[in-house]
Parts: structure tokens; sequence; C-alpha cells
């Protein structure tokens, strides 16, 4: 269980000229449950992108599971999870339905959805706590819900590897608990885990490994770091309050 | 009712309805992606194919067929590339597109009534090739926009996630703009070029004012278009009204009655049903 899952040499990303990572080197292995931390505009959700090809890297090399990123095809083996979903065009869709999208990389674009993918579309809205919204559109879902909505996309694909962009960021207290609860239930059966985060809140005991990306580079990779300032005060909850009448969702007007 | 005796008229509604059909079908994924507008467009493009076709004496509609397909590809690469000069992009090609149509028309002999029925559509001028044609492609459209349903709309609704999940995203976004391309020219003898979009769009847009689902939203749009095409058709037959304009305007009609019906709706469930209080979050900060 110590195969390399992703696998960054002195990688280098830059945005019109600009340098956003300089020479970062990262290794994750299968089975471990590494944070990404930073602060904003230190190029931490660019490291992740640019492991998943969303970005290109300028010099350095990114290899996933054991094939250079250019050769990879088994797409179905990592589940990804955006920061939010982009607003659409207004075409309602529900939840089961954009978290029937996370089986396309194991069936195909052909193939009709069969009972294997009903079953794991139903587990996975199972395991973020939404099985009660399926049939509801995820314009009428909280914020928090509709990131739980995107983690069950990403588990629907059943896949060996979940890469998630702040995962935890504006999202209230009851989606934090229960999106630890999944992770911890995807890290128990045997999953691999690269998430970029702002604040760890809940998920701090289920994270094994922290790496601190600092202005393109990495400034630390070991232990999770104690929490600095105000954040480390004991009564510090660090979670943000929400406004009851806030929009519903990311969708809504 | 007689009118529909004659073949003409029978093969103006049976081409109406496949259209009204397959328009909204491929619409909602335009209107998912926010290009509501682009059948408009393309359709300005294909205007310069029929311009082309009537001055080479080739049938208008193949060639209108190809400049479509060109123009759809052409502004698929634009927005792929998303950058902020797409906008000005896409104005040089719609309005190239129409003065380009304008121009080749004039050079040939045709008359302005032809490019007039090309402009607002001309149903009852179809032949029973065209008919062919129209039910042919029309048929692919359906078959390809529900078959692939799964895939589109993952596509549509968010791109970056489709292509992490590996799927071929360059293809499918080029599939949605030749199907553009393709649905576009067999419209423009139904409803016009300055139409088009009209049944692609307008129909997503009443079915999404009461649907819950993509795939609801799908299946009472295309019935709303069908229902417009074939109400469009028998009001223009017995008011001697142009059928395009009538079937858009069926179709606009359906909006407002669907916007006025939902907004009363809601009143009057607020209004009987006791407002629950709404259940707000747990607090998640003490605030002494």
């Amino acid at each position: 269980m110590t195969s390399p899952v992703i696998t960054v040499e002195h990688g280098v990303v830059g945005y019109d000229g600009r340098p956003v990572l300089r020479d970062i080197s990262l290794t994750v292995t299968a089975g471990e449950v590494v944070a990404i931390l930073g602060a904003n505009g230190s190029g931490k959700s660019t490291l992740i992108r640019a492991v998943l090809g969303l970005v290109p890297i300028s010099a350095g090399s990114v290899t996933l599971f054991d094939r250079p990123l250019r050769r990879f095809r088994q797409w179905a083996r990592i589940g990804y999870v955006p920061q939010r979903l982009g607003a659409g065009g207004g075409v309602p869709a529900t939840v089961r339905e954009v978290v029937a999208s996370g089986r396309l990389a194991r069936r195909g674009v052909l193939r009709p959805p069969g009972r294997a993918d009903r079953s794991a579309v139903d587990a996975a809205l199972g395991a973020v706590g939404l099985a009660d919204r399926a049939g509801d559109p995820v314009s009428t879902l909280s914020g928090g819900q509709q990131q739980r909505t995107l983690i069950a996309r990403a588990l629907a694909g059943q896949p060996e590897l979940l890469v998630l962009d702040e995962p935890t960021a504006g999202v209230d207290a009851a989606s934090q608990e229960a999106f630890a609860g999944a992770l911890r239930d995807f890290v128990g059966d045997g999953g691999t885990v690269l998430l970029v985060a702002h604040e760890l809140g809940p998920l701090r005991p289920v994270i094994s490994r922290a790496v601190v990306v600092h202005e393109g580079r990495i400034a630390h990779d070991g232990a999770v770091p104690d929490p600095a300032g105000h954040h480390a005060e004991p009564d510090h909850d660090h979670v943000h309050p929400h406004c009851y009448d806030e929009p519903a969702g990311l969708w809504s007007n | 009712m007689e009118l529909f005796q004659y073949p003409y008229m029978q093969r103006a509604l049976i081409g109406a309805l496949v259209i009204g059909l397959a328009a909204p079908a491929l619409g909602i994924y335009l209107v998912q992606r926010r290009l509501a507008l682009i059948g408009d467009g393309v359709g300005h493009v294909a205007l310069t194919g029929v311009g082309a076709g009537l001055l080479l004496n080739r049938s208008p509609v193949l060639v209108a067929v190809i400049a479509a397909t060109i123009g759809a590809i052409a502004i698929e690469i634009v927005r792929a590339r998303g950058r902020t000069s797409g906008d000005l992009a896409l104005a040089l090609l719609f309005y190239g597109g129409i003065a380009g149509g304008v121009l080749l028309v004039g050079l040939s002999d045709a008359t302005s009534a032809n490019l007039n029925a090309y402009l607002f559509g001309s149903l009852t001028t179809i032949s029973p090739a065209d008919l062919t044609t129209i039910a042919l492609l029309g048929a692919a459209i359906l078959v390809t926009m529900i078959a692939l349903r799964p895939a589109l709309f993952a596509v549509s609704h968010d791109e970056e996630y489709a292509r992490v999940s590996g799927l071929p995203v360059r293809t499918l976004n080029l599939l949605i703009a030749v199907a553009t391309a393709v649905t576009v020219t067999i419209a423009m003898r139904a409803v016009g070029v300055l139409l088009i979009s009209a049944l692609m769009v307008v129909p997503v847009a009443t079915a999404q004012q009461v649907t819950r689902g993509f795939r609801s939203t799908m299946a009472a749009a295309m019935a709303l278009g069908f229902f417009a095409a074939g109400s469009g058709v028998w009001v223009a037959a017995t008011a001697d009204t142009a059928p395009g304009a009538s079937v858009v305007l069926v179709a606009i009609a359906s909006f407002l009655v669907v916007a006025v019906a939902g907004a009363v709706w809601r009143v009057v469930r607020r209004r009987t049903t006791p407002t629950a209080a709404p259940t707000p979050e747990p607090h998640e900060v003490v605030l002494s």
C-alpha cells in the first residue's frame, strides 16, 4: 500500500507569464489523506488543478497512478470535487441528476445507466446524508448541501482517489460534520485523499499529512501544523456564521 | 380545417412538428451553457450559405448546412478559448454572415421574395424532398440529444468536472455545435433564420418555470415545442397569417401564460397554507 498515487516533480505553473507555482515536488501514496494548506493566492488550488490537468504545467511532470498525466486515461479512479458548481444557465437539475454525472467516468458516454449505476448513486447520496433530497432541484439547497451534492457526485464514481478543492469553505457546521463522516468512511475503505483547505475544522483528525504552500513553493510537508494566532484560541470555533436569509444556494440569484 | 387536405399543408404541418420537437431537445443544452442566442448567430451564417447556394445554383439548404456548420464550429472554438474578445469575434461572425447572405442573394437571380422565405420561413413551399430531409435530420438530432443526455448534461452543467471524468469534452462540444447548425438549417424553412432561436429557447424557458429536474424540463420543452408548432401552423392556416411568426408567437404566449399562472399559484399557495416558520440552520457561533 505504498505505491505513489500522485507524483509531482519540479512542477511549474504560470498564468500569462506570471508564475503561480515554482518548483513544486509532491508525492501522495495510497491510503494517505493529504491537506494542502496556504493563504489565499498561495497557489494551493492551482496545484490540484495542475495535478488534474485542468491547468497546464509549463515545466516538470505530473504522474497519476504510475502514468504520465498526458497518457492517463483511467479517470474513473479519480473523484474530483470542485470548490463550487458554477452558475449554469438556470435549467433546473435534481440532486440525483447531478450525482448521477459521477457515474459517467465509469460507464462512458454511450452506455445507458444500469442497476449498478443507480445503486452507486443511492449509496453516495446516503453517504453525505442527502437521500431525502434526491428529487429536489439543487438550486433549492443550502450552500453546504450543494457542496455535499458535489462530494456525492465524486463518490458515486467509486474512485480510489478523491481530490477536493476547499470542500469546507463557507459550509455550515452540519454539512461539515456530514462531510467529515463521509471522508472517514472513504479513507476507512482504503481511499486516498488530496484536499485543499483554508482551515481544517472537523477534518483535522482525518488528515494524515499537511503540505503548506507559500508563494508558489512548498513551505512545510509533514505533520499538521498547530493553528496560530486567533485560530489557536481554545474557544475559536472557526466556522463562519451564516445569515438566515442568505440566498438558498449558489445558483439562486 | 379542410386546408389540411392539401398535401402542401400536410407537409407544412409535419415539418413544423418535427422541428418543434427537435429544436427544444437541442436548445436545453444551449440554455444550460448560456448560449441561448447561439442559434441566432448560426442562423446569420447560414444565410451566407443560402446566398452562395442561390448564386451557384446549388441547393441553398445544403450549402447552408455547410456554412452553418463551419460557423458553429468557429463559434465553439472561440468559446472554448474563453477569451473576452470572444464577444467581438461572435459579433463579426454574425454580421458578416447576414451581410454576406444579403449580398450574395442580391448577386444571384433570386428575388427578394426568395430572401424573405429564408429570413422568415416559408413552410408552405416545402417540397416532398425537403420534408424527407427535415424528417431524417430532425430524427437524428432527437435521437442524439436524448441518447447522449447524461454526457451532454454533464458537459453543459460542469465542463471541468466532465473533463476530469475523462469525457471527450471537445467532441461533445463540437457535436452540440454541429447539431445546432443542422437544426438551424432545417428550421430555417419553417420559421426563418431570424426566428430560429425562439423555437430552441422559448419552450425551455417556459418549461423550466415549473419543472424540478433536467429530464422533466427536456420532456416538457419538447412537448411545448410540439404544441407551439402544431397550433402555430393551424392558426396560420385558419387566420391566414405567416406560419413562422405564428409558431413563435404561440410559443411566447405559452411562456406568458405559464409565467402568470405560476405567479398566481405561488400567491394563492402562500395565502392558503400557513407559512411554516423557516427553519434556520443551527447556530454556529455563540454571540455571548
